[in-house]
C-alpha cells in the first residue's frame, strides 16, 4: 500500500518536474533576449537537479545526491559566466 | 525498492515531493506565462526557496528512515541552491539593467550619477 | 592564532560542510577537513582581506527563523497571483535607502530578499547606499519598506554592526 502511494506521487512529481523543465526550455529556445534564455537555463539546472533527487528517492538509492550537487555546481558557475558576458563582453575581467 | 515501508513515510514523503514539484511548476511555467524580464526574474525562485526545500527534505526523511541513521546531506544541496541562486539572478538583473540602460529603455529606473 | 585563522567563521563553516558531505566524525575526516578549512581561509584572506565580525550569533537563528517564516508566506502568495489564469501582478521599482554599511551584512540582506519569492535584490549604490528593489506584487511601497527596514534591517545591524 504504502509503496503504492509513493511510487505513484513520485511519477507525479517527475512529470511535473518534466513540464516545468519543458517549460524552460521554451523559454530558452523563445527567448526573446539573451538574459532572458540565461535565466531560463538557470531554472532547467535546477529543475534537472531537483528531477535527480526524486529518482534518487524512487531508485531508493543514494548515488544520485552526488549528481545533483555536481549539477547544482556546474549550473552556478555556468550562470554567473554568461551574465559576465553579458555586462562586459568578456568574461574574464 | 524497499519493501517495508512504513504508512505514515510513505504518505509524508509522498505529500512534500508533490507539493515541491506543484510549486517548482507553477514557477517555471511562470517563466512561459508572465510578460516581461523582471516579472520573470521571481519565477525560478520559486523553485529555488520552498519547492527545492520541500523535495530536499522529502529526500533526507526518507533515506534517514530507509537507512536507519541520519541522513542529512541534502542540507548541502538546499543551502547552496539558497546562496548560489539570488547571485546569479542579481548579476543577470545587473547585466540586464545596464542593457535597458544602454538602449535608452525607459521603464528602467535611471542611475543619478 | 590570528595567522593562522583569519576567517574562524569560514574555516568553521567549510569543516562543518566537509563532515556533513562525508557524512561521519572520524579522526581521519575531521584532520583532513580541518587542513582544508585552514587552507581555504588563508587563501580567501587574500581576496576578503577584512575579517568578518558576528557580534550576536544568537539572533542569526533568529532571523533564519523569520526569513524562512517570509519565504513560505511568500511562496504561497505567489502561488495564489500564478494560479490565476491571466496573472495581472502590480510589478514595481522600489528605491529606498539602507543605514546598513557592512559589506557581509548587506550580501546577506540581498540574497535574503531574492531568496523570498516577489521580490529581488537589483542593484546597490554605494555612493548613496540605496538599494533598487523589483517587487512582483506590490500593494503599499510605504508599507513595504517598512517592513524590509524593521524585520530584517534592524536585526541585521544588531547582528554585524
Amino acid at each position: 500500500m504504502s509503496q503504492v502511494i509513493l511510487s505513484w506521487s513520485l511519477f507525479a512529481g517527475q512529470i511535473m518536474l518534466g513540464i516545468a523543465m519543458l517549460a524552460s526550455l521554451y523559454r530558452m529556445a523563445v527567448g526573446p533576449r539573451a538574459q532572458d534564455r540565461i535565466l531560463a537555463l538557470d531554472a532547467l539546472y535546477v529543475v534537472a537537479l531537483l528531477l535527480l533527487v526524486t529518482l534518487g528517492i524512487a531508485n531508493n538509492s543514494l548515488i544520485y545526491f552526488e549528481l545533483a550537487m555536481l549539477i547544482g555546481l556546474l549550473g552556478f558557475v555556468g550562470t554567473v559566466a554568461l551574465s559576465k558576458f553579458l555586462m562586459r563582453g568578456e568574461v574574464i575581467e | 525498492m524497499s519493501p517495508d515501508l512504513p504508512l505514515w513515510l510513505a504518505i509524508l514523503v509522498s505529500l512534500f515531493v508533490f507539493l515541491g514539484a506543484l510549486l517548482t511548476m507553477a514557477g517555471c511555467l511562470g517563466l512561459v506565462r508572465l510578460k516581461t524580464f523582471y516579472l520573470r526574474i521571481h519565477a525560478p525562485t520559486m523553485g529555488t526557496s520552498m519547492g527545492g526545500g520541500l523535495i530536499l527534505l522529502a529526500s533526507a526523511i526518507y533515506f534517514s528512515i530507509t537507512r536507519e541513521r541520519p541522513i542529512f546531506h541534502e542540507i548541502i544541496i538546499f543551502a547552496f541552491v539558497t546562496v548560489t541562486t539570488p547571485v546569479t539572478l542579481m548579476l543577470l538583473a545587473r547585466a540586464t539593467l545596464f542593457r535597458d540602460r544602454v538602449e535608452g529603455s525607459a521603464e528602467i529606473p535611471q542611475r543619478d550619477a | 592564532m590570528k595567522k593562522l585563522f583569519p576567517h574562524p567563521v569560514l574555516a568553521a563553516l567549510l569543516l562543518g560542510l566537509w563532515l556533513v558531505l562525508q557524512q561521519s566524525i572520524g579522526f581521519g575526516h575531521v584532520l583532513l577537513g580541518s587542513i582544508i578549512a585552514i587552507g581555504a581561509s588563508l587563501a580567501a584572506a587574500k581576496i576578503i582581506p577584512e575579517p568578518v565580525r558576528i557580534r550576536n550569533p544568537h539572533l542569526l537563528l533568529k532571523l533564519a527563523a523569520i526569513a524562512g517564516l517570509d519565504i513560505v508566506r511568500s511562496n504561497i502568495a505567489l502561488l495564489m497571483v500564478l494560479g490565476n489564469p491571466r496573472p495581472k501582478p502590480k510589478a514595481a521599482f522600489i528605491e529606498m535607502k539602507l543605514e546598513l554599511t557592512d559589506t557581509f551584512a548587506l550580501a546577506v540582506l540581498a540574497c535574503l530578499i531574492t531568496a523570498t519569492p516577489g521580490s529581488a535584490w537589483l542593484e546597490y549604490n554605494r555612493e548613496h547606499s540605496t538599494v533598487l528593489i523589483h517587487v512582483f506584487d506590490l500593494v503599499d511601497a510605504a508599507d513595504w519598506e517598512t517592513t524590509i527596514r524593521t524585520r530584517y534591517e534592524a536585526l541585521l545591524l544588531e547582528i554585524f554592526q
